[in-house]
């Protein structure tokens, strides 16, 4: 197991740039999400990434578009770093048949086959079997990808975890986990629930090479994962990375955090990976405050677009209720 | 079947295992995954000599892990194989239940139509070898509660070997539930015999006076009781439903306008289960059509028991059979 220390890196004006877009994006699309919510235009459950976007832009970086997403029920984030559109994502979310799912997921459930993206599954730890038959599915037809599954700490105390690890390392499978370690479970804080609070070493243990890094810091999450994705893709077998990071907001829009306090969260506020990586390009001299400006406007433009496109969106007629329960001409 | 087809003498078991090497031989991306498939040969030898044929990244032996390793099958489908997952037992299926359920069934409908899942499950099922209460119930008919799957049930020879191939072209997820007492069933198959449809329930013996609507190890109950009804002057239609989801409602329907009186006999659990479906449809459907109640035989509601004579009181047997025929059309004339 290797735990990199931190280095401070150069960063390029344009990826720079890039990596902060992406973040603010799905900082400020969720925002408004939580609006909407209030508002009830959103409804169901609605599980916010905030403080954590740098672990999906981190590692979405490393990956190609012919590699595959596997995410949880919390994956906005993973979806519009990925590239899903904002605007498919926002009418998914309204229910709307112009969603990523036509409206039949809800923010749990995102997907889209043209950005390899799998969902959007609200099983905890479900996400991990399917990440590795998609590997499987790639080592036997000869295809250099990768799958990455994300998945919380919750997961790893689900014996699927430990299933999957055993079967990734034993058949080698091209899998780049990404443990997204958020200190909580929903509400139950990790010492609550493992015996070993220490979660890399249970992958470590299986044979699976294992890495910690900060994932309130996008390069060092970006520079794991490029580190675990061609470790994958050269045929040497899964890669696991266990980010540490937290969420700044409640689980879900239901969550009245009692488990936790305010001071604890305001110390991980003190860590933002936004305005930190975005303090990191201004000692740099790469980014200004008028980069940020700009950044914020389009970022707001795009938010506003996705809301508009939700707001114009159309509901799928109650006669398609049962379609897709089985492929379209077989008998049901 | 072409004239002058050569016939062979085999057990289900044998053609349960050409039916898997038909698939491997026909489709590079068939692949069998499961407990002991490979080195052992199967635990009731129905892939046995496979591994050694088609090597083992075509013939994979898994951990003991039936959530991971059903969870891979449908990964692996969605990413353009075509697996075939094999659980030991329909009891052991249970630990991969979130997977078929919350994935399998699931994913077509939950992503928009996105995602097909080309997923094949077989599974050993049903009661008669003395395994007791966690290795030998029959839940194809919970199975077939889901919408999402389809659930078949294969019987005779020519299906147990052709429901695979058919099952393997179906664009959503098929589960195979064999029967464990039938692996040693012999018969005669044409050593070239092919796919079967896997949509439609089989009248296989006509009869006029009672339609006993049955499938997988009960069927060949049925068929021997309808044999010693015939002595007696009944004649009982037997109908193999072959699939459990969807139902083929209209063989059901047209045989009890035939015959006015329908007997249901299920492996399964009386309470909730699919010869309570049946029941219902027949109920819904062919209500004027009946000159009886519908009557079901299903197993006792109890988990199945060791010893020989407990077990075997506990499931339907042919001499039940006759005896409840007999019942419903001499009190109901």
């Amino acid at each position: 197991m290797k735990n990199k220390t931190k280095q401070t890196a150069k960063v390029d004006r344009d990826h720079g740039l890039r990596l902060l877009r992406k973040m603010l994006l799905i900082r400020r699309f969720e925002a408004k999400s939580a609006e909407l919510y209030s508002a009830m235009k959103i409804r169901g459950f609605l599980h916010l990434y905030d403080g954590e976007e740098a672990v999906a832009v981190g590692v979405m970086e490393a990956l190609t578009p012919e590699d595959a997403v596997v995410a949880t029920y919390r994956e906005h984030g993973q979806a519009l770093a990925r590239g899903v559109s904002a605007n498919a994502i926002m009418a998914e979310m309204y229910g709307k048949q112009e969603g990523c799912s036509r409206g039949r997921g809800g923010s749990m459930h995102l997907f889209d086959a043209a950005a390899r993206f799998y969902g959007g599954n609200a099983i905890v730890g479900g996400g991990l079997p399917l990440a590795l038959g998609f590997a499987l599915a790639d080592a036997m037809q000869g295809k250099k990808r990768v799958t990455c599954c994300f998945f919380g700490d919750g997961a790893t105390a689900e014996g699927v975890f430990y299933e999957s690890l055993n079967l990734a390392a034993l058949w080698r499978l091209p899998v780049l986990f990404i443990l997204e370690n958020n200190l909580y479970a929903m509400g139950t804080a990790i010492c609550y629930a493992h015996a070993v609070a220490d979660i890399a070493p249970k992958a470590a243990s299986h044979g699976v090479q294992t890495e910690i890094v900060d994932g309130m810091d996008v390069l060092a999450v970006e520079k794991g994962a490029r580190r675990g994705a061609e470790f994958v893709r050269e045929g040497n077998g899964p890669y696991f990375i266990e980010c540490r990071t937290y969420r700044f907001r409640a689980h879900s829009m239901f969550d009245a955090e009692l488990y936790r306090t305010r001071a604890e969260v305001e110390k991980w506020r003190k860590r933002d990976p936004i305005a930190s990586f975005f303090d990191l390009c201004k000692e740099q001299a790469v980014l200004s405050d008028a980069d940020m400006e700009e950044l914020e406007r389009d970022v707001a433009a795009e938010v506003d677009g996705a809301v508009a496109f939700a707001e114009a969106g159309t509901w799928e007629p109650v006669e398609d209720l049962t379609r897709y329960v089985y492929s379209e001409g077989r008998p049901r | 079947m072409n004239p002058g087809t050569q016939m062979v003498k085999l057990t289900y078991r044998e053609a349960a295992r050409e039916g898997l090497r038909d698939a491997l031989a026909r489709d590079p991306r068939v692949f069998l995954m499961g407990e002991d498939v490979g080195h052992y040969g199967g635990c009731f030898a129905v892939s046995k000599g496979l591994l050694q044929e088609f090597g083992p990244e075509r013939i994979r032996d898994t951990p003991l892990s039936e959530l991971a390793f059903t969870g891979m099958g449908i990964g692996a489908a969605m990413g353009g194989m075509r697996p075939i997952v094999e659980i030991m037992t329909v009891n052991f299926s249970l630990l991969a239940l979130d997977q078929i359920l919350n994935n399998a069934a699931t994913l077509l409908h939950m992503s928009g139509g996105q995602f097909n899942v080309p997923l094949v499950i077989r599974m050993a099922t049903g009661a008669g070898k003395q395994l007791a209460a966690q290795h030998a119930h029959s839940l194809e008919g919970w199975y077939a509660h889901i919408p999402g799957i389809r659930v078949v049930s294969p019987a005779t020879l020519a299906d147990v070997r052709g429901m695979l191939w058919t099952a393997l072209e179906d664009p959503d997820p098929v589960l195979i539930f064999e029967n464990n007492t039938l692996y040693t069933m012999e018969g005669e198959l044409a050593v070239d015999a092919g796919p079967v449809d896997i949509d439609h329930a089989r009248v296989l013996r006509e009869g006029s006076d009672v339609s006993i609507i049955t499938y997988s190890a009960s069927l060949h109950k049925s068929l021997a009781a309808a044999e010693t009804l015939a002595g007696e002057g009944i004649s009982a239609e037997v109908i193999d439903l072959r699939t459990l989801r969807p139902l083929d409602d209209a063989t059901i329907m047209g045989s009890v306008a035939k015959t006015h009186r329908a007997l249901i006999v299920d492996e399964g659990w009386r309470s909730g289960s699919i010869s309570a479906e049946i029941s219902a449809r027949i109920v819904e459907q062919a209500f004027y059509e009946l000159d009886a109640p519908v009557e079901r035989l299903c197993s006792a509601e109890v988990p199945i028991p060791y010893a020989r004579h407990m077990e075997q009181a506990a499931i339907p047997q042919a001499e039940t059979i006759v005896a409840t025929v007999k019942r419903m059309v001499q009190s109901h004339g």
